[in-house]
């Protein structure tokens, strides 16, 4: 009964790291959208503005870099993009403090299960990259 | 159309969305892919890209309330998730040697004949019809769990059965979305509801913890070749979550025979989309 309270209280912490997660990329998408429409008053009467943003070719933040130099600009896009970047990590982050709480909780069985899920996570990442 | 009309009607779909996703288990893909493509005349790629990123809010956005509520089994999804990921792997690689119309065509009958089980299930609802047989795998795996479900005003006890099958499903699940990126998640459901007798709604909330783990890897890659446009899926990541948040609320309160039919409809739906790819009208 022990064990299942220690397990119940780590599943509850995680829950709420995921959730704070979500919250901060959810203002941090909003926050770059309402500044991209601040600075640009022509986005909400031009038709021809939505053409350009949504072009094939028009060049996206591709790294964190480009992202950081966004920001450093003051760019709503960029800050979009941190905050989309903020929800992806979000899954990921929450199997890595899976491992460590099936660790803490000296559940090998599930370290050892979850510890594969993150490697396997990393392993598809670098798959995709290459192609 | 002008930014403001395209970044709020994104944002109205992706909440419709985030609502059925995340109560069926699914990313929002279904709707989203050809709301952008049809409705707004989007370029392929950065209806995908928001697409990846639509899957990754469903799950976050729902997971918070699922956990709390004790419907994802999280030992489920961990055990599965390895074999979704291997599966995800094997289907990329498999892609090169395999690319085919006729694979959409082999994937749209493996998820009709699914709806068509499911259909012909309804009527059991989520008392398994036979004795359940002892899994040796699930109790050395603790897999067995229970949830409080408000529909029935009861908590009720489950007993994971046929591991294996599961394993072996959610292989073909992911083999399913690394070779043609999309329709995994679907598969997935059944195959915790048919194949290892879990209740739907645990089975639904279980999947929507496994696909944002499984779309976080190609997220990554997708924004790394510049496939993210953030005017498109930053209204798609917010209207999403949103929807997420409330479908997750409303889950435990619908009776499973709601899920049921609306998996169904969705299952067969995709099937249908998938087969026309194949034959090559798409």
């Amino acid at each position: 009964m022990q064990r299942a309270d220690a397990v119940r209280r780590v599943e509850l912490l995680l829950s709420r790291l995921l959730r704070a997660g979500v919250v901060v990329s959810l203002l941090t998408v909003v926050t770059g959208l309402v500044m991209s429409f601040a600075r640009h008053p022509d986005y909400s009467r031009s038709v021809e503005a939505l053409e350009r943003l949504t072009h094939p070719d028009t060049a996206m933040a591709r790294s964190l870099g480009d992202v950081w130099r966004g920001i450093a600009e003051g760019r709503g896009q960029a800050v979009t993009a941190l905050g989309l970047l903020l929800l992806i990590a979000t899954p990921v982050v929450r199997v890595a403090a899976s491992v460590v709480a099936y660790l803490v909780e000296r559940d090998w069985t599930y370290a050892i299960i979850t510890g594969i899920v993150l490697a396997l996570l990393v392993v598809s990442f670098v798959i995709g990259k290459v192609e | 159309m002008t930014p403001l009309e395209f970044v709020a009607g994104v944002f109205g779909i992706s909440l419709v969305a985030g609502v059925l996703g995340s109560m069926l288990g699914l990313g929002g893909g279904i709707v989203v892919v050809p709301a952008l493509t049809l409705l707004f005349k989007l370029d392929i790629r950065y209806a995908v890209g928001a697409s990846i990123v639509s899957v990754i809010a469903t799950s976050s956005g729902a997971a918070a309330s699922y956990v709390r509520q004790h419907l994802s089994n999280l030992r489920v999804a961990m055990l599965l998730e390895v074999s979704t990921a291997t599966g995800a792997i094997s289907g990329a690689f498999l892609a090169g040697i395999l690319a085919g119309k006729w694979l959409y065509v082999i994937f749209a009958s493996v998820m009709a004949l699914t709806g068509l089980a499911m259909w012909r299930d309804l009527h059991h609802g989520d008392e398994p019809a036979a004795p359940v047989k002892p899994d040796r795998l699930a109790d050395r795996l603790r897999l067995h769990s229970s949830y409080y479900d408000p529909a029935l005003g009861r908590t009720v006890e489950y007993r994971v059965r046929r591991t294996w099958l599961g394993l072996i499903v959610s292989y073909i699940a992911g083999i399913v979305s690394g070779l043609l990126g999309v329709g995994g998640g679907v598969l997935k459901v059944p195959a915790m509801t048919l194949g290892m007798g879990m209740p739907i709604k645990t089975a639904t909330a279980t999947s929507n913890f496994m696909i944002g783990v499984t779309a976080a890897a190609s997220a990554g890659v997708y924004f790394m070749r510049g496939e993210i446009d953030p005017i498109v899926a930053g209204p798609t990541a917010a209207g999403v979550l949103i929807g997420a948040t409330a479908g997750a609320k409303l889950l435990p309160k619908l009776h499973s025979k709601v899920v049921r039919v609306l998996l169904v409809v969705v299952l067969l739906w995709t099937a249908y989309e998938m087969m026309r790819k194949g034959v090559g009208n798409g």
